[in-house]
């Protein structure tokens, strides 16, 4: 058996930022567990620009942003596995895991940090009918064949969803010489980022059609076609306003969920919302010494601010290590009035420094209060002028605020509309 | 006189701008932005809209078949499908490291295509 004071499942941007933050506090045993070939996760094939603006107030593309971290970790003494799969984590911070260079390992662990980052929700997921002709994939499947495999995967082109990667992509392909026909999306609202609506739909006059759906999937072998409809305020199809698109590729971009399939193996308490575990301030989840951060908690916007998640869950889990983590008991965080989650969803009474609340809210809001409250009292007030589902916002509170709730409170996040 | 309504990128918010150009082309006048940023973006955007390249480049003996660039600075709009021809035709040699210069003064606009990873 290996023993590690760290071991961290996952060499993303959540992965190697705990891991070098926990170095930095002074934490010397510390391995990370990659599945891939190398570190830097996802960031690898995000080959556009945009990553870093907050972190190092510059913009970077994702290999240049992973590219720092990746550099950084090879000048400590970080022990890294890439190739190497984690099957399970037992009740008592056991790791096993699996390569091809070592066979089967075994690793006990003081802390854990998972970061294991998120996977985008798949055709299976969605109720479209059709044969399994190829060309249907996932927006980010189509980013990795085009940007790490040097291939196109087809020339004509509808995406199904307006999130983030579905607009990236549909400007990818367009340079590269495709046809993107239009990207549908089911809510009257794109999920994307008003820049990339602009500097990948706009600029090159790709139509987005809100509150539209892909109905049906036409051919055998490979996707001649898709059958659109608009939809209802039920976000069911509207018979009649069906219409057929030749195309050769269909690319889903409907969302991403948490990897908590380690998680939930170990008993760890997951929360329905994000998909991801219950945590407490410095991330711990509902196991001792084992935190979360990154995609595998929530799913973020922004890299920059998956690197800040991460440094806490390292700060956390030396402090675990150490056995100077607050203990005491704990108040709980909710979402209200439109805010669908809180994160974290506990507090330590006893915590030890200021408490950043991150949330998301389920529709559009213009002109509205943002409040944290507990019980009577309000804690928070705020004045916003617009929010929306696909940012990620967040208030911090302060350490003597947090020390002075009573026991057993709750933390409510709500919005109050005028 | 013509009018161009635009979405402001600038931040979240997505202010919708109209900009008042003139027949020379000049801008008259912005409106609709609520911050100095939106004013800038929309005066930018007019005049001489730029964008961030960021594409990828052939690779001969790397561990990956391609290697990603951007360009080093953005370039004007309507020259990004004449500059995706231009480097879709060369091949660069591995080892290749962040930040090398794989095409240099990319349609004489004085700006490079640079590697922005390693292979």
């Amino acid at each position: 058996m290996l023993h590690y004071d760290l071991v961290v499942v996952g060499g993303g941007p959540a992965g190697m930022a705990a891991a070098l933050q926990a170095h930095e506090e002074g934490i010397e045993k510390i391995l990370i567990l990659e599945r891939a070939d190398t570190l830097g996760g996802i960031l690898e094939q995000c080959i556009h620009t945009g990553f870093g603006l907050h972190y190092f107030g510059e913009e970077l593309s994702g290999p240049e942003y992973a590219g720092r971290f990746i550099e950084k970790v090879y000048n400590t003494d970080i022990d890294v596995k890439v190739d190497t799969m984690v099957l399970d984590i037992s009740a008592d911070n056991v790791v096993t895991a699996v390569n091809n260079f070592d066979g089967l390992l075994i690793i006990q662990a003081k802390a854990i940090v998972l970061a294991m980052g998120c996977r985008e929700r798949p055709r299976g997921a969605l109720s479209i009918a059709g044969s399994r002709a190829a060309g249907i994939m996932t927006a980010g499947t189509a980013q990795k064949y085009v940007n790490i495999d040097g291939y196109m995967p087809g020339k004509t082109v509808v995406i199904l969803g307006s999130g983030d990667i579905g607009l990236i992509m549909a400007r990818r392909m367009t340079l590269e010489g495709a046809k993107v026909k239009a990207v549908c999306e089911l809510m009257p609202y794109s999920g994307g980022l008003t820049r990339n609506i602009v500097q990948c739909l706009e600029d090159f006059g790709i139509p987005l059609r809100l509150s539209c759906t892909v109905v049906e999937t036409h051919g055998k072998e490979r996707l001649e076609g898709v059958t659109v409809a608009n939809v209802d305020e039920h976000l069911q199809p509207i018979p009649g306003t069906e219409e057929y698109i030749p195309c050769d590729t269909l690319m889903l971009s409907v969302g991403l969920i948490p990897e908590n399939e380690l998680s939930k193996n170990a008993g760890i308490a997951l929360d329905p919302v994000t998909g991801g575990p219950v945590v407490d301030e410095y991330r711990e989840t509902s196991h001792k010494g084992v935190f979360a951060c990154g995609n595998v908690l929530q799913v973020h916007d922004l890299v920059d601010f998956v690197t800040e998640e991460s440094q806490l869950a390292g700060v956390g889990a030396a402090k675990s290590i150490r056995g100077s983590k607050p203990d005491s008991d704990t108040v709980q965080t909710k979402g209200e009035n439109g805010v669908r989650y809180v994160v974290p969803q506990k507090i330590h009474r006893d915590t030890d420094a200021d408490v950043k609340l991150y949330f998301r809210v389920g529709r559009v809001f213009e002109n509205v209060t943002l409040c944290v409250t507990c019980g009577d009292e309000v804690i928070f007030s705020r004045k916003k002028r617009k929010m929306t589902p696909g940012e990620m916002e967040y208030v911090t509170l302060k350490t003597d605020t947090l020390q002075k709730l009573p026991a057993g409170s709750t933390l409510t996040v709500h919005i109050k509309e005028a | 006189m013509a009018k161009k309504d635009l979405v402001c990128v600038s931040c979240p918010i997505g202010c919708a701008i109209t900009v008042e150009l003139n027949d020379a082309g000049e801008v008259v006048s912005v409106t609709g932005n609520t911050c100095k940023r939106g004013e800038s973006y929309a005066r930018q955007e007019c005049t001489h809209p730029e964008r961030m390249l960021c594409t990828t480049v052939k690779v001969e003996g790397g561990r990956l078949p391609v290697v990603p660039v951007k360009s080093a600075s953005p370039v004007p709009k309507e020259l990004l499908f004449a500059c995706m021809q231009e480097i879709n035709q060369i091949t660069v040699q591995a080892p290749v490291k962040i930040g090398d210069v794989v095409l240099k003064n990319i349609l004489n606009t004085g700006i490079d295509i640079v590697a922005t990873n390693e292979a």
